[in-house]
């Protein structure tokens, strides 16, 4: 147990900072080897259609080997010693201003870099089949597409890695913009679908209004503090007053939700699903949606001095995984309850680091364990539609499961992770939160665990019933074509697309257990997340909360059962339905919202304002031009052209002139 | 009597160039007054030049009359360059330059 | 002479001898009426007129004023010279183009009027109150440090106003030369036409016949020009005698007992000759 002001933690439990030395000192390798690919895929052009995907797998592949090797020289050394900083250079030196280009190599970074080279690794493998030339199809296009993707993607590693491996706030900031940018390249892969143009632009602008929220965040460190390193900015952070912290803690947040689609910037995520399945898996599931939890993780010194701010990400957390869960009973697109489940699973993990000490840790497992069995689910949904005519619509599936046997074990046992199914991954992570937020006191561990445990409920519903339509049931595509008109003929990926996805089952199906058996990841992280606090008193024993949890998923699944399993999914969708559905179906009027409370008076504030412009800005600028053109076109009559009348007025101006001498002389 | 008188006969004849030019359409009138008008003042510098003592009042008004006469010869053939195009000598006539 | 004696009657060459003043009471209002004259008069040439009365009696102001060198270039200069330009000006361009009474600009003439007097009354006031108890020194007569006027008035433009005074030399250049690039009537528009683009016009029609007129019969008939062509066929070619000679009665050179012609007209000259009248 640490010693706790009543503010947060002492400063002087800040891990000690070494510079980095050995393997660690080649940490640079880890992003500059995607962004060469990047670089050589974007330039390389035509000549690299042959070739480009395996380099971009290559290199990618090379920095999961380099991180491994910091990893295992990191975890060689003592616990105190873990955290290390590798200075590149003098980015940017402006006045007071003054930026390292530099690295901070601690477990927490590390954890990420393995997990975006691992499971980025495998998805880059798994998306050599995906986005293979379609036979039949125009090759030439489909070949420069994919070396474009894998452009994008190795451009989407590079960033991610200097958002996780920066040591500093603007270093953080370059990794987030640049996978937005990413980001919002490869959801709008698809450029002749008009439905992706715009999700790529709503994802953008989204993003924006998080991105904002940082950047002030950012703004006001500086501006306090003088410095944006980690080391200092923690060091020193104690020394503002508690009204600035709350402002900055709550900033951060803005960012973290519109990056990882939190409430209310949620809307974003599902419509990102336009993007190209290994997309979905690997960027709007797996890695960059968990940015906001790995910038909660990271600020953990602002966050642990703050109870206010705490609570505000655990009430966004809540909220999220509610709205995720009961969204995601209600779509038939597969990829939509896929994105629905990753917002709410997201919002299980920003529940957990806004319960503070007790949580970091947790939050961090789940992200990892949510990492393999979410990106193996995406990829047993992107299988499944590669052999459905890329066909989404879970109403026309159904006995899959013969068919394809690999993508059914592999999706069933991410199915089982994320419903929670004991001693599989999302057991242990899940229920880790659901126990911690029932270990808060008062009415807080009541509403965080409740709700929490009815999400896990909603869940194992929700994903009941994607495996009941999809792999179980009647054949429904048999009596159908597809919308290009060609019959189903379901079929197994090839092994370039089943291998990953068998690895990733072994993930979803081990990881949990691995990485709790003796506290492993726990124990790990505590060098910059702190001792993880065991929850004591609360709302309601820890002990009891696996069966809690786990009833609430068997109840889930049986519901499903109930409902979906054993009767005739109808292809059609049924209508009309109840009100809770058909909100659901709206994605709990979400984007009605945005619209109505953004939207629309985005519009007509614009629209003023142009107004404003047009009547009051312009009319003050042509009515002056207006008046002096109007007054000299009267002046100019002056100008009669008869030499007497000037003559006139020039002997008039030397009377006056003389008189005006003689008043002075004389007065 | 003092020379001031010299000065007064000068401001007279001065004013009566000066509204002839204004009155009178016959540009060679008007280049007469304005002649005119170059006299008084002559007659002024060479008052003046008698009430100092110093020689520099008559050579002041000795330029005004190298000068007085250059104008005049230029004056006089933009006249007769006017009068051979446009038929005219009237200088209301030439008001081409106006708005 | 005697206006020599004028200037030097006084013993105080600044102080205003009796005879001056008759000179200056006597001529001050013939300038003035030349003046207004000169303004008020219709007709230019009278303008001109009493322009020359006027600057006479400037001139004799001048010399009267110790200024006889000034004095005389008036009356050679400018009385004798700028005047003579000018009427000759006047006789080339406007003499008959008198001003019309009425007067275009409105309020003009009013205006004038009213600015010219408070010009005058302004500075009548201006040289009354600042003047009044001046003791004018006077140029010296004669003694130390003069040698006459010419010779004083030479040697101030020579050495003090030597640069202003090569300047005026520029001047004059510049104002002769411009004279002549301006009154030089020469254009360029009567181009004489060639032989040829004349021959080119006739073809093209532009004239009313295509050949040149017929000359008159000098050498065939006679020798004076009031004879008539013979055409071929022997009657008269109406266009060989000029427009002018036209009033010359044909009949009567025809009725002539010329051998020549009745050889060469035939018979049916008579008619026409009638014709051609």
């Amino acid at each position: 147990m640490t010693p706790l002001t009543t503010n947060g933690v002492l400063a002087a439990e800040l891990p000690h900072v070494a510079a980095a030395t050995g393997t660690a000192s080649l940490a640079w390798l880890l992003f500059v080897l995607p962004a060469a690919g990047a670089l050589v895929l974007f330039v390389a052009g035509r000549r690299a259609d042959a070739w480009g995907h395996w380099l971009g797998v290559l290199t990618v592949a090379a920095s999961f080997v380099i991180g491994l090797l910091i990893f295992l020289e990191t975890a060689g050394l003592a616990p105190a010693d873990r955290t290390r900083e590798l200075s590149l250079f003098h980015w940017i030196a402006v006045g007071d201003l003054s930026v390292d280009f530099g690295l901070r190599l601690d477990p927490l970074s590390l954890t990420f870099v393995l997990l975006i080279t691992g499971v980025g690794g495998l998805i880059h493998l798994y998306a050599v089949g995906y986005m293979a030339p379609h036979h039949g199809g125009d090759e030439g296009s489909d070949r420069a597409a994919r070396r474009r993707f894998f452009a994008q993607f190795n451009l989407f590693i590079t960033a991610m890695l200097l958002l996780v491996l920066g040591n500093n706030f603007v270093m953080l900031y370059l990794g987030w913009e640049g996978v937005g940018l990413a980001s919002y390249l490869l959801i709008g892969f698809y450029q002749d679908r008009p439905s992706a143009a715009t999700a790529a632009k709503k994802a953008f602008l989204m993003n924006r209004v998080g991105d904002v929220g940082l950047a002030i965040a950012i703004f006001i460190i500086w501006t306090n503090l003088g410095t944006l390193q980690y080391t200092e900015v923690f060091e020193r952070i104690g020394e503002l007053s508690a009204g600035t912290i709350v402002a900055i803690t709550v900033l951060l947040l803005l960012g973290a939700c519109g990056k990882s689609g939190q409430f209310p910037l949620q809307a974003w995520l599902p419509d990102a699903m336009e993007g190209p399945t290994p997309v979905s898996a690997l960027i709007h599931a797996a890695t960059m949606v968990t940015a906001g939890v790995y910038l909660i993780a990271r600020t953990n010194p602002i966050y642990n001095l703050t109870e206010t701010g705490r609570l505000v990400v655990a009430l966004v957390g809540v909220i999220t995984l509610l709205i995720g869960a009961i969204i995601g009973c209600a779509y038939d697109d597969i990829k939509k309850v896929l994105a629905y489940s990753t917002v709410s699973q997201i919002g299980y993990m920003v529940l957990a680091v806004g319960l503070g000490p007790a949580g970091y840790a947790l939050g961090i497992f789940h992200l990892l364990t949510h990492g393999f069995f979410k990106a193996g689910l995406f990829l047993g949904a992107g299988s499944v539609m590669h052999a459905m005519h890329d066909d989404v619509d879970m109403r026309r599936y159904g006995g899959l499961a013969r068919y394809m046997p690999i993508t059914f074990v592999t999706f069933g046992l991410g199915y089982l992770a994320l419903i929670g199914f004991p001693f599989l991954s999302g057991y242990f992570s899940k229920d880790e939160i659901i126990g911690a937020a029932f270990g808060q006191p008062g009415w807080q561990g009541w509403v965080f665990g409740g709700a929490a445990t009815l999400a896990a409920g909603l869940t194992a519903f929700y994903m009941t019933r994607l495996m009941f339509m999809t792999f179980f049931g009647e054949k429904r595509w048999e009596k159908l074509k597809s919308d290009d008109g060609h019959d189903y003929h379901p079929h197994e990926s090839p092994a370039v697309m089943t291998i990953p996805m068998i690895v990733l089952a072994f993930g979803s199906l081990g990881a949990g257990f691995v990485l709790s058996n003796g506290n492993l990841l726990v124990n790990w992280l505590t060098p910059t997340l702190g001792e993880l606090e065991e929850p004591h008193g609360g709302a309601l024993g820890h002990e009891y909360v696996p069966w809690l949890v786990v009833g609430f998923a068997a109840l889930g699944v049986l519901i499903a059962w109930l409902t979906v399993g054993r009767r005739p999914t109808p292809v059609e969708r049924p209508e009309p339905v109840s009100l809770p559905v058909r909100a659901a179906r709206r994605d709990l009027y979400a984007n009605a919202i945005n619209e109505a409370l953004i939207a629309r008076p985005g519009t007509w504030l614009a629209r003023a304002l142009v107004y404003l412009d047009n009547r009051g800005v312009d009319g003050v600028v042509n009515g002056t031009a207006a008046l002096l053109g109007g007054s000299s076109g009267r002046l100019r009559r002056l100008q009669t052209g008869f030499v007497r009348s000037y003559a006139l007025s020039m002997l008039g101006g030397g009377v006056l002139v003389v008189a005006a001498l003689l008043a002075v002389r004389f007065a | 009597m003092t020379p001031t008188y010299y000065l007064l006969l000068s401001a007279l004849l001065f004013s009566i160039g000066a509204v002839g030019v204004l009155v009178r359409r016959n540009a060679i009138v008007v280049f007469m007054c304005i002649e005119l008008m170059l006299n008084a003042v002559n007659l002024s510098l060479v008052t003046f030049a008698r009430i100092n003592g110093q020689l520099d009042g008559q050579v002041m008004a000795f330029f005004v009359m190298v000068v007085a006469a250059a104008e005049v010869v230029v004056g006089l053939a933009i006249i007769m360059s006017i009068f051979r195009t446009r038929r005219t000598a009237s200088i209301d006539d030439s008001n081409l330059l106006k708005y | 002479m005697t206006l020599d004696l004028l200037a030097q009657a006084a013993p105080d060459p600044g102080a205003v001898s009796t005879g001056e003043a008759v000179v200056f009471w006597i001529l001050g209002p013939i300038s003035l009426l030349g003046a207004l004259g000169m303004v008020f008069a219709r007709n230019a040439v009278h303008s001109a007129l009493a322009l020359v009365g006027t600057m006479f009696s400037l001139a004799i102001f001048y010399i009267v004023q110790q200024a006889p060198f000034l004095g005389f270039v008036q009356i050679i200069v400018y009385t004798g010279a700028i005047m003579m330009l000018f009427l000759f000006v006047l006789m080339l361009v406007g003499r008959d183009s008198s001003d019309s009474v009425v007067e275009v600009l409105r309020g003009q003439r009013l205006a004038a009027l009213v600015f010219g007097l408070g010009l005058a009354v302004l500075l009548v006031a201006a040289v009354g109150r600042s003047l009044t108890s001046v003791t004018p020194k006077g140029l010296p007569a004669d003694g130390p440090g003069y040698s006459g006027n010419v010779t004083g008035l030479g040697a101030k433009i020579f050495t003090d106003y030597l640069f202003a005074f090569e300047l005026t030399s520029a001047l004059l250049i510049t104002a002769a030369l411009g004279a002549m690039v301006l009154a030089y009537a020469q254009g360029k528009s009567h181009a004489k036409r060639g032989q040829r683009a004349t021959v080119e016009a006739r073809l093209r029609g532009e004239h009313d016949r295509i050949s040149p007129l017929p000359g008159p019969g000098v050498y065939a008939t006679g020798n004076s020009v009031a004879v008539p062509a013979v055409l071929p066929d022997g009657s008269i070619a109406p266009e060989s005698i000029s427009a002018i000679i036209d009033a010359t009665p044909v009949r009567e050179i025809e009725d002539e007992p010329g051998p020549d012609a009745r050889a060469l007209t035939g018979g049916r000259h008579d008619d026409t000759a009638e014709e051609s009248r």
